[in-house]
């Protein structure tokens, strides 16, 4: 990892350190203030529970001009970017799309170029809907291993964070305490429960949490009508075209709609926020994924509308063009954020014991 | 002349803002006139963490009870009877009321900061501080339709025998005149004007730094008491504590308080101690300390502690030099090395028994045979690294102020004056003469700060 990003974080960790101030905003400052001095593993443990929601820059007094230059959330943005790089596998391949908007737009269009293809080259052996344009068995041929090997890439990923962060052998209780602060959002809230200060300066809003709220739902609500299909098709030996009131459609007609409003909601946010406390770097490979994200969702919102016209397979291979990138890329894009998160939280369950610092005195 | 603005308030922090909120729902067009830019507003109040707070039940984040005697009598211990009783009972009185006040103007409290439970009972915290308090202060007061112009630094408010008449200030090189039916001053202390401290204090206030901002220059109170504008409060003493010797000199806040004078032993530039470093538990002997390393030469003191103690205070904004010999700490600190050396031998000879050493608690681990003895915490410093801080005096604020009545209103020896309140650091002095009591600041400027917004309005509606 590049030791001067860790370097400032540090210089800023040791300030917020003696101040604490923040305490109640986010899970990083009870963290940040078990410790005394900041290991290289600390500060990317930091930086992975840090969720950009800016509340200890604008109640910070030490912001530039300020000679002590805070600016906390980019010092943990510029970390936790590079801690998914140095850890993402394999290797300098994976380096490439965290802060590259045009590569992932153009590995989108790869997708978008492999489906046509296969549509064309492959097509169907006679079967209905979907499965006129491109058989089954094509389609599992290509999404299986596009779905399995970023599952593997980002275990491989994680255990290297794992590793580097000190974690200790699981229990139960870490991964329950966990899910619950995800399954809330808690720290997307803040300390007092009024938001993130993210489109308008220092105004608190929950605008940030319940378009993240609705990606993350929309996104889970379509791989679970995914998954319903898939095991209706296998187990159940019902195949695509699905009814609207089938369990796939009725999964994944609000989950595309979710995704699409929730992505455009997102990435209007992002245009309104100072790009100067988050990542700069990153910022065009965070649009460019909100963007395949929200194609994915609206993409199939278009195909369950027009599926039945002569568009649907030109709609067919921009979907799963859309979504064989998304999957691809999700270890090296934002997409991992998520999955970074979950497991700095489980660490974080395991850090509390409690070992606290001495006390400070109680002056002015 | 006249004015679109019923009410002037000079300064932009904690006591203007309250000021400027009240007024404002009371219907009152109000002008916020701060001397800083935006990025530098609210003044010393963007530094403070919490106020202290009477309370008669669990309130906000605050456990248990607090009652008005409780906390009159901590006030009277730490100003040793120089206080205003009628107007201290008056702020903490009126303390209760104002914490909920707070919460609908959008200031948000956290349980008691990690390491400072002693305080959860008496003191509510900001969340995320003092800055985070005037900001919300700021969107409230915008919301409420208060005008804020920052950057404008009043030089002059013209007293006609009891109304001001008109105020003059600067902004963006121009200079400006307006005539508001009254005027409230919060523009806080002198301390960040050296000049003037230096005239109050003498040659050493040139080497002092300032805890807060450098806004606070002291020109209208200069300019008021010029006028014959009453004054309360003694010119030459300042609230100072001693901080980390590499603080900026102005606004390095809270994290260059220094916390490891009990554990270690202080000496001048000439190497020698000169008090005792374990006389009380830390947070009382804080303000002490500012004034002992004053009245050393070059205003500096230097601390030494060894490897056994680095672990038992909290962290500190920059890291302490550290060496593997006390000669050579005390090159790295611009020291004599053999009285370094000397001074050091000669304490830890002094040092008996140490088994009873307790860090949170007086001790009684103690020296014999020096002096200045060690009267606490002594233990010898002898297992390196050593580690060294240097230690000099930071000015918090200043006790000369305007004096105000019950109503916050200023006066001149033939009455108050009409259209003229004022409220906070600048009138602190009309209560406490001298010492300083863990979250009274924010307590007065919020207390009086809302009375002159609402005297302000009901003159001038
Ligand atoms: C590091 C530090 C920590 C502190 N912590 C606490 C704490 O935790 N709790 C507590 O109760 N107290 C604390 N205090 C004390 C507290 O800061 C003050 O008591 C309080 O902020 C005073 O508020 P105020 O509104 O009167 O003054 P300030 O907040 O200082 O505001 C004065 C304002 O006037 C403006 N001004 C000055 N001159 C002019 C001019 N000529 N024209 C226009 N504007 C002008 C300034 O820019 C500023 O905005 C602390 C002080 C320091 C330095
Ligand atoms: S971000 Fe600023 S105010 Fe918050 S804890 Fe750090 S130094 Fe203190
Ligand atoms: S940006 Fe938000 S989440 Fe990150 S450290 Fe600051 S307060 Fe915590």
């Amino acid at each position: 990892m590049q030791t001067d990003l860790l370097q400032e974080a540090r210089r800023q960790a040791e300030i917020c350190n003696a101040c604490r101030y923040c305490e109640g905003y986010c899970s990083v400052f009870p963290a940040l203030h078990r410790e005394r001095a900041f290991a290289d593993g600390d500060l990317t443990q930091l930086a992975n529970l840090c969720h950009n929601c800016r509340g200890c820059y604008y109640a910070c007094q030490y912001t530039a001009p300020h000679e002590f230059d805070l600016n906390l959330p980019k010092a943990l943005a510029e970390v936790r970017r590079d801690s998914w790089e140095s850890f993402a596998w394999p290797g300098p391949f994976a380096r490439l799309f965290q802060t590259h908007g045009l590569r992932i737009a153009v590995v989108t269009v790869l997708g978008f170029a492999l489906l046509f293809w296969a549509i064309r080259a492959i097509g169907s052996a006679g079967g209905d809907g979907f499965y006129a344009a491109l058989s089954h068995n094509a389609m599992v041929a290509i999404f299986a291993p596009a779905f399995l090997f970023p599952l593997f890439s980002l275990a491989l990923s994680l255990r290297a964070y794992w590793k580097s962060v000190g974690g200790q052998p699981l229990r139960l209780s870490h991964i329950t305490g966990a899910f619950g602060a995800v399954a809330k959002m808690k720290d997307l809230a803040a300390g007092h429960g009024d938001g993130c200060n993210f489109e308008d300066e220092d105004r608190f809003s929950h605008a940030r949490r319940h378009v993240h709220q609705a990606v993350m739902y929309g996104f889970l609500l379509c791989f679970a009508s995914t998954s319903a299909g898939t095991v209706m098709h296998y187990v159940f030996d019902m195949h695509a075209p699905y009814g609207l009131f089938s369990l796939p459609k009725l999964l994944g007609v609000p989950g595309g709609i979710l995704l699409t409003v929730g992505t455009t909601g997102m990435a209007m946010l992002k245009l309104k926020a100072d790009r100067n406390l988050a990542d700069a770097k990153a910022w065009g490979g965070e649009m460019a994924f909100i963007a395949l994200l929200g194609f994915v969702g609206l993409s199939g919102l278009m195909l369950y509308a027009l599926g039945s016209t002569a568009l649907m397979p030109v709609l067919l291979a921009l979907h799963l063009g859309a979504v064989l990138s998304f999957f691809l890329l999700t270890p090296y894009s934002k997409m991992a954020h998520g999955f970074y998160r979950l497991t700095a939280l489980i660490r974080e369950e395991q850090n509390k014991s409690p070992t606290p610092n001495p006390k400070p005195a109680a002056a002015a | 002349m006249t004015s679109p603005y019923d009410i002037a308030i000079i300064g932009g922090g904690n006591a203007a803002l309250c000021a400027a909120m009240t007024a404002a729902e009371a219907g009152a067009k109000v002008l916020i006139l701060e001397t800083a830019p935006k990025a530098y507003r609210g003044g010393n109040s963007r530094h403070t963490r919490n106020f202290r707070c009477m309370h008669s039940g669990p309130l906000g984040p605050l456990v248990e009870s607090y009652s008005e005697e409780e906390y009159f009598a901590d006030l009277m211990k730490v100003t040793a009877g120089k206080t205003d009783e009628h107007l201290a009972r008056l702020a903490i009185r009126t303390s209760e009321e104002c914490l909920p006040w707070m919460q609908e103007h959008g200031v948000r409290f956290q349980p008691s900061l990690s390491g400072t439970l002693s305080l959860a009972r008496t003191n509510a915290f900001f969340m995320g501080g003092g800055k985070s308090l005037v900001n919300a202060y700021y969107r409230t007061a915008e919301k409420l339709g208060v005008d804020v112009l920052y950057e404008a630094a009043v030089t002059h408010l013209q007293l006609d025998s009891d109304r001001i008449a008109w105020v003059d200030y600067t902004h963006a090189g121009q200079s400006h005149r307006i005539s508001p039916k009254a005027v409230v001053v919060a523009s806080g202390g002198f301390q960040a004007d050296t000049d003037w401290l230096t005239r109050a204090w003498g040659e050493p206030a040139k080497n002092f730094l300032i805890r807060g901002t450098p806004y606070n220059r002291g020109v209208v109170l200069a300019d008021l008491l010029e006028q014959g504008v009453q004054s309360v409060g003694d010119p030459t003493q300042c609230h100072a504590v001693a901080i980390d010797g590499r603080a900026p000199k102005y606004d390095g806040g809270i994290v260059t308080r220094l916390d490891c004078v009990p554990f270690s032993i202080v000496v001048n530039k000439n190497a020698e101690r000169f008090y005792d470093e374990g006389e009380d538990t830390w947070p009382k002997r804080y303000a002490i300390w500012g004034r002992l390393v004053a009245a050393q030469p070059d205003q500096v003191g230097y601390v030494v502690i060894d490897a056994k103690s680095l672990n038992l205070f909290m962290p500190s904004v920059f890291p302490p030099l550290k060496a593997d010999t006390i000669e050579e700490l005390a090159v790295m600190m611009g020291l004599p090395a053999d009285k370094l050396r000397a001074t050091v031998e000669d304490f830890n000879a002094a040092c008996g028994d140490t088994s009873n050493f307790h860090p949170t608690e007086l001790d009684g681990v103690t020296t014999t045979g020096i002096t200045p003895a060690k009267t606490n915490w002594a233990r010898p410093i002898t297992e390196p690294p050593f580690y060294g801080y240097s230690l000099r005096t930071g000015v918090t604020f200043t006790y000369l102020g305007l004096k105000v009545d019950d109503t916050a209103q200023c006066s001149t020896k033939d009455g108050p004056i009409k259209n003229l309140w004022a409220a906070g650091e600048t009138m602190a002095g009309s209560i406490l003469g001298q010492g300083y009591l863990a979250g009274y600041g924010m307590t007065i400027g919020t207390v009086f700060g809302r009375i002159a917004g609402r005297e302000a309005a009901a003159y001038a509606n």
